[in-house]
């Protein structure tokens, strides 16, 4: 029986999802603004076989949820722009995805497409994009083009709360307008337009480039991208969601959705809402749209000797640590087989969030992927050459191309 | 200490290297022309650069794609990489070459252009550079959400304001405010961070950067523009100008007027660089030099090339002329709109022009092509490597520049000949740097005095608010 290959990827962020964890013995806390500590850590992973890694970020200091920010003394504070480290890092590991964080709020589409896609050049087709909404009313004041009310994430989500409610779709319908200006700018140069023919003088041949003419509530863009079609054309879209409209989004523009069930049942539910926005929002994107899992992750050799480390931490913290994913604190064989539960339940990949770095980032790829490793579920194309081919996502087609005359000739005459 | 020219000291000449452009300069019909996006071409034009112990490289920014007449310009190098990212990946593979990038302060927001440059200068341990350029006009703006809105005259009011935005934002750590004291759990100093609250006609900008100060504090700013207010904006805020006058007597008169507001103002002489930009040919013999140079000319000049810098002008068809006859006799075709988009020179008086250009060319008995070679593809110094680095340091010695931006003619390859043939003879006056100082950042590589260093005792309380 042949199995659906699993995925794996880590989410990098400073020394570690736990608040605490900078101040372990293996933390390097005073290197979190050097590219070499960022780029020994995709190298670790990388070398493991993982798939891709992403890079968190957002367009001001860190807060623990959605609240005003806290100078808080005893974490964490400070970080690099996530798409400009991605770069670095590409120009040095070759061969995993890198997926950076940029937020579709304030920033423009243009430059987020333009800068994604010049990821995909650096790293020869291993790019991704992971989009965030900003919904935080101090990062609106960085900016000072709108006023953003702070959040109160219940209200939004129970949706009783009309003007929370209005603003959480006002955010994620920007987001959607940002992904659709992407993709759009992403196919904007043909393959071929590029054409050096001397004896016209022509350079490119510009009925393969394309203005993408999109209008929106809050942008408009003109077209077409600066930059040439990339490697992959369409780097990978990741959308991590936990409610109804961010699943509308990531149905109807990612190609991956993260989702953080905190039991089997709750894997159930999500599977069920996920499939009937489905059958209610069209998607936007060939390839069926794949389902991730995400969970915290903390490593020992015994389950309680985890549970002494993760309480360790926390009382370092001097508070519990809460995340919207499971905590996972348990032996890299126990980690194994619950993913390997998600994996049957259906789900195609997961984005381990490593609770200290670089310990259970090495934890992971040490022992972790040797176990999932034996059972076959880690099997893929090792010679794949770009991201969307390892993840196996179909070529990405060009929308514009396919939309040519000659084309459509041509797979017509093919398909007949 | 005597001020006589006798015993002036010997200036160190300073280079930057100009990315091949998307204009006529850079030659695609050429053998060695390689991709204009693939990284291994920015790989190995910035690695070669650095080979040359070039000060810095230096990317142009692309906003929008060139139109000639409503249609894309299809005869030049088309496309490019963001510039931010592109020389983030840079970073990665290079040691101790500068990384300046041409940023638009239209079509960004300061916190968060302030916040790519830190990271770019933490990236490259003190190696980032920011050429701040203004743009106003609806056409790069329609791919941006500010979209048409700035006025002519708002330009570098808006350049100014975002610059003192950015400086605020990367003054407002303490040097010591990250403390990473695994002990005391202290990571951060909270009082060493400083609120920016700035309400400024342009910009609303109230928070906390994200970053401590990077190596440099702040890159160092690269300034392009030759009008009165941008050689004042230059005087007051820029580290370097890239100027457009290498030619010798224009040179040394700008390099006087701009020295001169600096001593206005009381700043030192020597803490704004001029480097204008300038091209190079190279032969084993003048004779060689000059055949070599009429052979590239004529490449950067097709002749479909020709006459779409004539149609820019007569707005008109013109396919149907001879590039190697006579210029039209017909007049150009005048209207409001004007014919050539996203580019630096438009030209404002078109019929003026082509009397203009129809005079010179019949006095000079040149063709179309000629006549376009003549503005569009002439080259700043041509020669053995020995006369062009005689006079490059002429040129400095003599206080017509401080230095020069390289711009090659072959993508990526150009400024390769140039290492390896006219470095070398730099390098034997005692003129130019044999090494790069080790960890040197690109203020120090350049000679520049430091950022001021700031107290290490900012407060919270103590913020940073401006009017």
């Amino acid at each position: 029986m042949s199995r659906t290959p699993f995925h794996l990827g880590i989410a990098l962020d400073g020394a570690g999802w736990h608040p605490a964890a900078w101040r372990l013995d293996a933390a390097r806390p005073a290197a979190l603004f050097d590219a070499d500590y960022w780029v020994s850590l995709v190298v670790e992973a990388q070398s493991a076989g993982i798939d891709l890694v992403t890079i968190e970020d957002s367009l001001g200091l860190q807060t623990s949820g959605f609240g005003a920010v806290e100078l808080r003394r005893d974490e964490v504070r400070g970080r690099l722009d996530a798409l400009l480290l991605a770069n670095t890092i590409a120009a040095q590991v070759p061969g995993i995805g890198i997926v950076p964080t940029v937020t579709t709020t304030h920033t423009e589409p243009f430059h987020t497409a333009t800068g994604i896609q010049t990821l995909d050049h650096v790293s020869e087709g291993w790019a991704g994009w992971r989009v965030q909404v900003s919904a935080r009313s101090h990062e609106a004041a960085h900016v000072g083009r709108r006023a953003i009310p702070a959040l109160d994430p219940v209200a939004a989500a129970v949706g009783t709360d009309e003007e929370q409610s209005a603003l959480i779709r006002q955010l994620f319908g920007e987001a959607a307008d940002a992904i659709e200006v992407a993709h759009r700018l992403w196919d904007s140069w043909e393959d071929d337009a590029v054409i050096r023919d001397v004896a016209t003088g022509r350079f490119i041949d510009r009925e393969r480039l394309h203005y993408v003419d999109f209008e929106g509530e809050s942008f408009s863009v003109k077209g077409p991208s600066i930059v040439p079609r990339s490697p992959q054309g369409q780097p990978v879209v990741y959308v991590l969601a936990h409610q109804q409209v961010p699943y509308e989004l990531a149905v109807a523009q990612a190609d991956i959705v993260g989702i953080t069930p905190h039991s089997d049942e709750h894997l159930e539910r999500i599977l069920g809402e996920l499939g009937d926005t489905e059958l209610r929002v069209e998607r936007r994107v060939n390839d069926p749209l794949r389902i991730w899992t995400e969970a915290v992750v903390l490593i020992e050799d015994t389950r309680e000797k985890a549970a002494e480390a993760l309480a360790a931490l926390d009382e370092l913290h001097r508070g519990t640590y809460a995340s919207d994913a499971v905590i996972l604190a348990d032996t890299a064989e126990n980690v194994a087989a619950q993913l390997l539960r998600w994996q049957q339940a259906g789900v195609t990949g997961v984005r381990l969030r490593p609770a200290r770095l670089p310990l259970d980032l090495e934890r992971i790829t040490r022992g972790v992927v040797p176990v999932l490793d034996e059972t076959g579920v880690l099997e893929r194309p090792r010679d794949a050459s770009t991201l969307r081919q390892r993840l196996g996502f179909a070529p990405a087609t060009n929308r514009y191309a396919t939309a040519r005359p000659e084309t459509a000739e041509l797979i017509e005459s093919a398909n007949r | 200490m005597t001020t006589s020219s006798s015993s002036k000291p010997t200036k160190q000449i300073h280079l930057a290297a100009h990315f091949p452009g998307v204009n006529n300069t850079t030659v695609w019909s050429d053998e060695r022309s390689e991709s204009q996006i693939a990284f291994s071409s920015f790989r190995h034009f910035a690695q070669n650069a650095e080979r040359g112990k070039f000060d810095f490289l230096f990317l142009a920014e692309g906003l929008r794609l060139r139109e000639t007449r409503g249609l894309i310009h299809d005869l030049d190098v088309v496309g490019r990489p963001n510039t931010l990212a592109i020389l983030a990946a840079l970073a990665g593979v290079t040691s101790n070459i500068g990384l300046v990038g041409t940023l638009s302060s239209t079509f960004n927001e300061p916190y968060e252009l302030a916040r790519q440059l830190a990271t770019l200068d933490h990236l490259s341990r003190g190696r980032a550079g920011w050429n701040i350029v203004t743009t106003s006009d609806a056409f790069h703006g329609a791919n941006f959400r500010r979209g048409k809105f700035l006025d002519l005259a708002d330009r570098y009011s808006r350049a100014q304001e975002f610059f003192d935005v950015s400086s605020q934002l990367w003054d407002s750590w303490a040097d010591d405010a990250i403390v990473a004291d695994k002990q005391s759990g202290e990571f951060v100093r909270t009082s060493g961070l400083g609120l920016v609250d700035h309400h400024g006609p342009q910009f609303d900008v109230t928070g906390y950067a994200t970053l401590p100060p990077s190596p440099q504090q702040h890159p160092v700013i690269v300034q392009a523009g030759d009008s009165p207010d941008g050689r004042d904006f230059a005087t007051s805020s820029a580290d370097v100008i890239f100027s457009r006058h290498a030619d010798y007597e224009a040179g040394r008169a700008f390099y006087d007027d701009v020295k001169g507001r600096l001593d206005a103002v009381g700043r030192p002489r020597d803490s704004l660089k001029i480097l204008p930009a300038a091209t190079f040919i190279l032969g084993d013999t003048q004779a060689e030099a000059l055949e070599r140079s009429r052979e590239i000319s004529r490449l950067q000049v097709s002749p479909q090339t020709a006459i779409s810098f004539l149609e820019q002008v007569w707005n008109t068809d013109l396919s149907g002329y001879d590039v190697e006859g006579p210029l039209p006799e017909i007049d150009p075709v005048v209207t409001a709109e004007g014919g050539a988009k996203g580019r630096a020179h438009v030209h404002t008086d078109p019929v003026a022009t082509a009397n203009a250009w129809r005079e010179q060319a019949a006095a000079e008995g040149w063709s179309i092509r000629e006549l376009v070679i003549s503005f569009a593809a002439k080259h700043t110094f041509v020669g053995t490597p020995t006369f062009v680095a005689e006079t490059i340091n002429r040129h400095v010695q003599e206080d017509a520049s401080d230095g020069f931006v390289i711009v090659g003619n072959t993508n990526p390859t150009g400024l390769d000949e140039f290492v390896d043939r006219v470095i070398p003879e730099l390098q034997e006056r005692g003129v130019y740097r044999t090494d790069y100082d080790e960890n040197a950042t690109l203020h120090e590589t350049l000679g520049l005095p430091p950022v001021p260093a700031r107290s290490t005792s900012t407060v919270a309380g103590a913020a940073l608010v401006s009017a």
